[in-house]
């Protein structure tokens, strides 16, 4: 049975039973809470992609086996094709429409235009949301440790080498930008 | 003035003679000291902002109002007859709007009339059989399950070997065959395999189509708009007016995006019934089904060798399995190519089998042909015991021997020479005996077309505040086409990078020839430089008015007008305040290409690996790649391609082929898990240079592609290392740690 949940009522919402008819899920993406009407079933990816026309993160394999729809979750990376919307319920999600701050790129997007870290670009916010997450973590790595945070995003195109360069060029970036 | 020429274009290593149009006055060559500014430099892409934002918009990617979503039933049977279909309890499903079958479309023929649209007779597993349109994706894949479908199974064939009827033979012969063979000391006579190899392309293969009017318009994940719009024209009985086809951003084809889709032509049907955008992307499992591949081959290779190593005869018989509806690659073209050899002969076989058909597939054949020539001239090397560098340097030809011409440039001399350098091959050492970890070294070489030709046309626009607008109908698959384009147009007209844009993608500009056999920038870049030539001239024209002066007193520098003096005028300042709004449009084409030389790529890669005799793993520890390509436009982004092909190499030596079921006919790695494309953690380093030559015969420009010739001495280099590591000859593509298990 479907149980009709209260906009306002979140908290209880995500307790209750709900489905297999559409439902409310309220998503928190780079910042605002947007609300949808999708059955449990509904991927965070086909959410962002269909329900809030956010495309910037991709879909290639749609099972877990390309990195392309990585976003993060709670600060960790994970793969969006595998994540149900209605598991995100009220929780922070960050995609590649909410890194450029008024129109000033992030510094990983800057190393990646330098590094010329991607061909056709289909990968590449996959990639760039991968690194976000573990330079949030490890802000001075090695380039073995760019390498295996990486590993789980595939490029066709085999930007490989300078994704890894684009990786250390980041790390550098940030570093300058916060220090004092 | 306009004039109709005849021409020869090389396509992947198959001759055309053709018609075309020139139009303009040809341009002198850059020379090769030219002292360019803005071409040559290494310049980052000039779109990357948009891609690295999630902003670009893909096919995939496209919204409109109202858009409904496709989905396409496929045949789960590699050879059978359609016998009844029921798409009662799918069209009462909510929210489907249309079921395509072949009972509510139109007979529209497919591959050259062997099939149609939707069909009765199904040739692999995969073959479309319906179409579901519905409001949400989840909703057309649920009704995909609905439709009820009676098959009757029919025999079916995988191995070209077995197959009963193979097509008609390509067949090229030079010389006396048996004379040259009777004049070796020594001939060498192996057989080869290669495997199906799927491209995989990030974005699949998909189209939006929306009709206003009758007015068609087609978004498409295409490396030809042209095509597709003539091909949808065809398909659907409409007149070129009448069908845009446009193309903004694409996330990879390979080779396997240069033709019109079945997706396309059922999204148009679709969205003309249903007066509604239609979005038909295929999912990754279609991708690796239907949406093509590179064809296995099996090659029989004979070579002919005087003592001191000079070729005396070579043949070739080779069979590629095309698939349901696909047809053979040039896999002779390097047999035919590539080394001096008077006596010759090759002889190739498309063979249909019931598997998905193949299509072309970065430098389609030359990869395939590649591996086995340079397998076997390795081989040869160590039978007659001379070095495999001195083998290649001993059949070196200076003249194409297909046409018998001498080449535009040549540069793989210098690359061999710098190649050895890098990989340090005159000092490599030889794993001692019984050491499990044997270490080895191979090299391999290249020649692939990529000179381009006519026809291909562009414009350049001058906005009156000092900026351009460069527009033609080509395609940046990812290879960084527009940053090279508006390379050429800055340098050309005296701009900066930063006051150029470049459109491209839409069959509303000039037209442009699809983006394969690595002719993009040989073929529009010249037509861009014509165009942005014209567009200065005109420039000047009107500036030396307003400055009471003659064009010839004039130039322009870091968009300034250079005035008699030296004088510096903002061009913003002297038109757009003097003349208000308008526009200068300026035309170019490309010319001719050259009557009396071949135009031709080449290159050489060299690769050190590590065998691992306890676990039959090949690490590769280094690859060196070395090419000839030309003037060199951009040296970020032709980086970019040489790896990008040498990966894909890569894969294709050691991790990737399509598995069929033996027994149902069915793929079963048709997804990203089990078929292997190379990761992050499997590219070791890869060290390139470019020769960087002004090739001033090929085009105004020097420049020649580099797209394909990175991906096809790879396979074969690592290949030759793996030998030159364990002494025993792998003549099957992947090389399995299995095979090497074995030994
Ligand atoms: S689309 Fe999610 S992992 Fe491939
Ligand atoms: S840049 Fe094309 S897939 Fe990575």
């Amino acid at each position: 049975m479907a149980t009709k949940t209260m906009p306002q009522d979140q908290a209880a919402a995500k307790n209750r039973p709900r489905g297999p008819q559409k439902c409310e899920i309220h998503l928190q993406v780079n910042g605002r809470t947007e609300k949808i009407w999708v059955e449990p079933r509904r991927t965070l990816l086909d959410a962002l992609r269909l329900d809030l026309g956010l495309t910037g993160t991709k879909k290639v394999c749609d099972e877990g086996q390309c990195g392309a729809c990585t976003v993060i979750l709670d600060e960790q990376p994970v793969y969006a094709c595998l994540t149900l919307a209605i598991e995100c319920e009220g929780r922070p999600i960050e995609t590649i429409e909410g890194l450029a701050q008024d129109g000033r790129l992030h510094p990983i997007q800057e190393a990646f235009i330098a590094q010329d870290a991607l061909q056709c670009g289909f990968c590449t916010p996959g990639q760039i949301m991968s690194l976000k997450a573990f330079l949030a973590k490890n802000p001075r790595p090695s380039l073995a440790e760019i390498k295996r945070a990486v590993s789980g995003n595939l490029c066709r195109c085999g930007a490989y080498l300078r994704i890894a360069q684009a990786g250390l060029e980041a790390a550098r970036r940030l570093a300058a930008e916060h220090k004092p | 003035m306009k004039r109709v020429i005849k021409t020869q274009t090389e396509f992947e290593g198959r001759i055309y003679e053709e018609h075309v149009v020139i139009e303009g006055q040809g341009l002198e060559a850059w020379p090769q000291d030219a002292s360019l500014k803005i071409v040559g430099q290494p310049q980052p892409r000039i779109d990357g902002a948009a891609r690295v934002t999630g902003q670009a918009h893909y096919t995939y990617d496209i919204r409109l109002p109202g858009m409904l979503y496709g989905a396409i039933l496929r045949s789960p049977h590699a050879h059978a007859r359609l016998l009844a279909i029921n798409t009662e309890r799918a069209r009462a499903l909510p929210g489907v709007q249309l079921i395509l079958t072949h009972e509510n479309i139109p007979e529209i023929p497919w591959g050259n009339g062997q099939t149609r649209l939707l069909d009765t007779t199904l040739c692999y597993a995969g073959d479309e059989v319906a179409c579901v349109v519905a409001r949400d994706p989840d909703i057309a894949r649920d009704a995909l399950e609905l439709i009820e479908v009676e098959y009757q199974q029919l025999p079916w064939v995988l191995d070209p070997l077995a197959a009963l009827e193979p097509g008609e033979p390509q067949v090229y012969q030079r010389g006396d065959l048996e004379a040259g063979f009777k004049a070796a000391d020594i001939v060498l006579e192996r057989s080869f395999r290669t495997q199906t190899a799927l491209h995989n392309c990030l974005e699949t293969h998909g189209s939006v189509a929306y009709w206003e009017g009758d007015q068609l318009t087609v978004w498409d994940s295409t490396q030809h708009i042209f095509g597709v719009r003539q091909g949808l024209a065809a398909a659907l009985g409409l007149s070129l007016n009448k069908v845009r086809v446009i193309k903004k951003y694409m996330g990879g084809g390979f080779g396997s995006k240069n033709r019109l889709g079945k997706y396309t032509v059922l999204a148009a049907l679709a969205a003309r019934r249903l007066g509604r955008p239609v979005q038909l992307m295929l999912s990754r499992k279609e991708e690796n089904l239907a949406a093509g591949n590179r064809h296995a081959t099996v090659q029989r290779l004979k070579l002919g060798a005087k003592r001191d190593g000079s070729l005396t005869a070579i043949s070739l018989k080779a069979w590629a399995a095309v698939g349901a509806y696909g047809f053979a690659m040039a896999v002779g073209g390097p047999v035919r190519q590539l080394y001096r050899c008077a006596n010759l002969r090759t002889e190739e076989y498309g063979v249909r089998t019931n598997t998905g058909p193949n299509s072309a597939f970065r430098a389609p054949g030359y990869v395939e042909g590649a591996f086995a020539l340079e397998s076997a001239l390795d081989e040869l090397a160590h039978e007659l015991n001379i070095d495999p560098l001195e083998l290649r340097l001993k059949n070196y030809t200076e003249r194409d021997q297909i046409m018998d011409k001498p080449y535009s440039s040549k540069g793989l001399g210098q690359a061999y020479r710098r190649g050895a350098e890098l990989i340090g091959w005159r000092k490599r050492g030889h794993t001692p005996a019984g050491a499990k970890l044997r270490r080895g070294f191979g090299m391999a070489s290249q020649i692939w077309g990529g000179g381009g030709g006519p026809p291909a046309h562009a414009l350049c626009k001058l906005n009156p505040d000092g900026t351009a607008l460069v527009i033609s109908g080509t395609q940046d698959l990812g290879t960084g086409t527009k940053t090279v384009l508006a390379q050429i147009a800055a340098e050309e007209l005296g701009f900066p990078l930063e006051a150029i844009s470049v459109e491209i993608g839409d069959t509303r500009g000039p037209y442009a020839p699809l983006s394969a056999g690595s002719m993009t920038v040989s073929s529009v870049g010249p037509a861009v430089r014509m165009a942005a030539h014209d567009a200065r001239q005109q420039l000047l024209e009107v500036a030396a008015q307003l400055l009471e002066t003659r064009p010839a007193e004039l130039s322009i520098a870091e968009g300034y007008l250079i005035a008699p003096g030296g004088r510096r005028v903002a061009l913003k300042e002297l038109l757009a305040d003097k003349l208000g709004q308008f526009i200068i449009i300026g035309r170019g084409a490309r010319g001719p290409n050259p009557e009396d030389r071949r135009v031709n790529t080449f290159g050489a890669q060299f690769a050190e690996v590590e065998v691992d005799l306890d676990t039959g793993a090949v690490r590769v520890l280094r690859l060196v790649a070395v090419h000839e390509s030309g003037r060199v436009i951009n040296p970020l982004t032709i980086g970019s391609q040489i790896e990008g092909g040498i990966i894909q190499g890569l894969g294709f030596a050691l991790l990737e082929g399509r598995v069929v079921d033996r027994n149902r006919g069915i793929v079963l790695n048709a997804n990203l898990e089990d078929y292997k494309i190379p990761t992050m953690l499997d590219v070791p380093p890869i060290n390139h240079e470019m020769i960087d030559l002004a090739d001033t015969y090929a085009n105004n420009l020097g420049a020649k592609g580099i797209g394909e010739p990175a991906i096809i001495p790879t396979a074969a280099a690592i290949a030759n290392a793996v030998y030159d590591a364990i002494g025993v000859r792998l003549t099957e593509l992947p090389l399995r740690r299995a095979a090497i298990l074995q030994l």
